[in-house]
């Protein structure tokens, strides 16, 4: 069995679409949420209560036990002065960390080019998703993109008898040798070889990989279930990123919300007993962000782009517990009929720069923040 | 049978100037002769126009896509695959490169794709008039808050990137003409929209609100009076400036890639004296596109600049599909295809800001570099589709292949493509491996064709292959 190599690893899932706070974490004996969630509230009779203010709604059951194992912290009130309530405008400021302009660094390709300036492991990063995702492009950082599954992950996945895949590659990495002088071809050659690299370092991870746990069929499963791969492969690779949604439920909320963190509350459970079961579990942590929370009241059958949010972070390092204060739903301090955000998201890429990364966060997120404490 | 000369010439034009053609249609354009080519491109009315009743068929969602990104693209990828007027669509998606509007504020794909509606029917007219047509467009003043820009209260965003990114380039103006601009600008606005919920989106219409308009006395560029906003665009089209400034973007997505838009007022351009020759050809037509357009497609700097323009992701997926066809009514599946071009880092209709998608090799990183390759192999590796059929069947036309000769012939029929001599020795020698491949018997005939969408994806993947 590969044994995992220790160094702190973080796993980003972003939660695409707008996830709603409100129930996702309910404030079920403020007699506010049931006045604003006639359509979309959960009934109290199925609410996992924590304590006898908040609780999740069923479909979290199994992160309810993250909560009562004391490793799942839950961030308030999260998001930034003036959120736009765009998904694409609000998700590249969590990307970039620049609510004011069009940032052209990624926070997480900064991370990469901390660890790695020299670019001597072109797998210190691996993303998992269609494209690469905004928060890990730094121009010349390279970070590892799978698009599908991690078996057929690499370039012209089409030829795949194993004599002629070898050879095509041999001719790939050949044909794309540094030109020096010639400017874009040369930056291509780079490029290229820096993928094929990055590829051929991965592909070794789904044969070295035993585990007698069964992962949902689901799209999310499947990437967690890739990153497990590669965490317990010992690439050294430091961040992973995925992603799941759409959680943009403006119509027919309740089955959709369902659906969606079923489906990532069963997947990430089977990733932590995975990685637990090979001993790889206590240097990872997973951060879960979503762009926004939505709107407090109801639109009669789903919730419309709102502010403030709830940010998670989990592992069996993580200091489980709340963490900043939910914001009033009272109709007088709801900005626009949302809630207002009294924590920056910064904070939070903050604490996990500085205690767990242990590189110094005010580079990459662009100022000094309030770091909420769920690290030691 | 054309001179490869006249192919690759022509080929070259059809990549620029359209996205691409097969090459039964190459061989047909080569008889019709360049000239005449280039003449029938720039009269698209002479071609009929896009079929959107199929598109109402087929997708009826993606009519009116709301705020739907895959239903969105969609609509535009409709347009941009099966169009039979390739420089319209070209100079709309130039247009589009340009005026950079965003679905990440503007949030409604109606009025984005009635945006893209105005580059295609004014995109080759005249340029003060599109102009024109842009201050007045709604999703444009939302995109830059003209809405905001009040009689009492001035909101300069429109009025800056109007000078900045739209017409002059930085350098050419002060931050006063920027203010008078804008004051120029005010009540230029449009109808207050309706709630979107529970009946979906209003379209959006101009509006002009005299008692909001500042029409106290201005002075802009030198010129003074009471001005209205289209007595700035007529300033601006004065000025030497902004026919250079239009030049240098149609030269970068036509010709040669230049640096990035900001760094042009300190960065010279790549060949000044054509620059020189394009901004004179649009001023003395009075800001005509069509004759600046002929002019640059007829010279021989456009001619000569095979290879020089990294392909754009729009470039890379339209013609692709284009070339492998099969795409001609937007069957299920579209979805996906449409949203290719933003996997590659080119979200259509949602550019990442006013500044427009940065160009040339900063398309280019780890993900989206294989995100391209892998698509157009994916494509030309499926011998199901009918250009790539048409390719085969012009490789089996040739007879018995040696390897030299399969590289040379599937270079040719994807481009021609030129790689250098590094690159054409590792594809000859993969050839090599297979030995020469005939199509007596029908064994023989698959393993033939096979490896010829083989030697296609390897050459695709090549970085001469990123070019255009």
């Amino acid at each position: 069995m590969a044994t995992a190599q220790k160094d702190p690893v973080l796993v980003v899932l972003q939660l695409t679409g707008g996830n709603d706070y409100l129930n996702t974490v309910i404030p079920y004996n403020n007699p506010l949420y049931q006045d604003n969630r006639k359509a979309v509230g959960i009934p109290e009779g199925q609410i996992l209560a924590f304590d006898n203010e908040y609780g999740f709604p069923p479909y979290l059951a199994p992160l309810k036990k993250v909560w009562d194992d004391n490793k799942l912290a839950i961030m308030h009130g999260v998001g930034y002065l003036d959120s736009p309530r765009s998904h694409f405008r609000s998700m590249d400021i969590w990307h970039t960390c620049e609510p004011e302009k069009v940032g052209t660094e990624g926070w997480l390709g900064r991370v990469v080019r901390e660890f790695d300036p020299k670019k001597e492991n072109v797998v210190t990063a691996v993303s998992f998703g269609p494209c690469l995702f905004r928060a890990l492009a730094v121009p010349g950082v390279p970070v590892a993109c799978v698009a599908g599954a991690l078996e057929n992950y690499g370039f012209l996945p089409n030829i795949q008898e194993p004599t002629q895949r070898q050879q095509v590659l041999e001719r790939f990495s050949r044909m794309y040798q540094p030109i020096e002088g010639s400017g874009v071809m040369d930056y291509l050659g780079t490029t290229g070889l820096d993928s094929l690299k990055g590829a051929d370092i991965l592909k070794v991870a789904p044969s070295l990989y035993k585990s007698e746990v069964k992962y949902p069929n689901t799209s999310i499963a499947s990437k967690l279930r890739g990153i497990a791969q590669v965490h317990l492969a010992g690439l050294g690779t430091r961040v992973f990123y995925c992603d799941h949604g759409s959680f943009d439920s403006h119509a027919g909320q309740n089955p959709l919300h369902a659906k969606l963190w079923t489906d990532v509350s069963e997947g990430l459970d089977a990733f932590m007993t995975d990685l637990r079961q090979h001993d790889a579990a206590d240097n990872v942590i997973v951060l879960m962000f979503s762009e926004f929370g939505r709107r407090v009241r109801d639109n009669g059958s789903g919730t419309d782009h709102g502010a403030a949010g709830a940010t998670f972070v989990l592992g069996d390092k993580v200091k489980g517990g709340h963490y900043g204060e939910y914001p009033s739903l009272a109709a007088e301090r709801l900005v626009q009929g949302d809630l207002n955000p009294n924590m920056d998201f910064r904070g939070i890429y903050s604490t996990i720069l500085d205690k767990w990364l242990h590189i110094d966060p005010v580079p990459i997120v662009n100022g000094t923040y309030e770091q909420p404490a769920f690290l030691n | 049978m054309a001179k490869q000369d006249d192919i690759a010439l022509m080929a070259h034009l059809m990549r620029r100037a359209g996205f691409g053609a097969s090459r039964d249609e190459l061989e047909a354009r080569v008889a019709k002769g360049y000239e005449a080519t280039v003449e029938e491109l720039l009269n698209p009315e002479s071609q009929p126009p896009v079929d959107p009743y199929a598109l109402l068929r087929y997708q009826p969602a993606a009519l009116l896509p709301g705020g739907q990104p895959p239903m969105g693209n969609v609509n535009y990828m409709y347009y941009l695959v099966t169009t039979k007027r390739p420089l319209q669509e070209k100079m709309a998606l130039f247009w589009h490169h340009v005026f950079a509007t965003g679905n990440s504020k503007v949030d409604n794909y109606d009025q984005l794709l009635e945006q893209i509606e105005i580059f295609r029917n004014n995109g080759m007219g005249n340029y003060r008039d599109l102009l024109l047509k842009m201050a007045r467009n709604p999703t444009m003043i939302f995109w830059l808050d003209n809405n905001q820009n009040h009689g009492n209260a001035v909101n300069e965003n429109w009025g800056r990137e109007l000078l900045e990114l739209f017409s002059l380039g930085a350098g050419n103006y002060t931050e006063k003409d920027v203010r008078e601009a804008s004051r120029a600008f005010t009540g230029w606005t449009f109808e207050t929209k309706i709630p979107r919920l529970p009946y979906g989106r209003f379209p959006w219409k101009f509006e002009y609100r005299p008692e909001d308009h500042d029409d106290g006395e201005k002075e802009f560029l030198g010129h003074r009076g009471h001005l209205n906003g289209e007595d700035i665009i007529d300033i601006i089209a004065q000025q030497p400036a902004c026919a250079r400034f239009v030049c240098r973007h149609l030269y970068n997505f036509f010709v040669a890639d230049e640096p990035q838009v900001p760094a042009w007022s300190l960065e010279p351009p790549r060949d000044p004296a054509a620059l020189d020759a394009m901004a004179k050809t649009l001023r003395d037509s009075k800001y005509e596109i069509v004759p600046v357009l002929r002019m640059l497609f007829n010279s021989d700097f456009f001619k000569n600049a095979r290879n020089k323009h990294l392909k754009s992701p729009a470039e890379v997926v339209v013609g692709t599909l284009r070339l492998v066809g099969g795409y001609d009514i937007p069957k299920p599946g579209y979805g996906e295809l449409s949203m290719q071009p933003s996997y590659m880092g080119q979200d259509l209709l949602n550019p990442p800001s006013v500044e427009g998608w940065h160009t040339g090799s900063e398309w280019i990183n780890s993900g989206s570099l294989m995100a391209r390759i892998n698509f157009v192999a994916e494509q030309l590796g499926d011998q199901s589709l009918p250009g790539v059929q048409a390719i085969i069947g012009r490789l089996k036309a040739q007879g018995t292949l040696s390897p030299e000769k399969l590289v040379t012939a599937c270079l040719d029929l994807l481009g021609p493509v030129e790689v250098n001599s590094d690159t054409r020795k590792e594809l000859t020698d993969q050839a090599k491996q297979w030995g020469q491949l005939s199509w007596d018997s029908v064994p023989n005939a698959q393993t033939a064709a096979r490896r010829a969408t083989e030697m296609m994806q390897l050459i695709v993947a090549t970085r001469e292959f990123q070019f255009a």
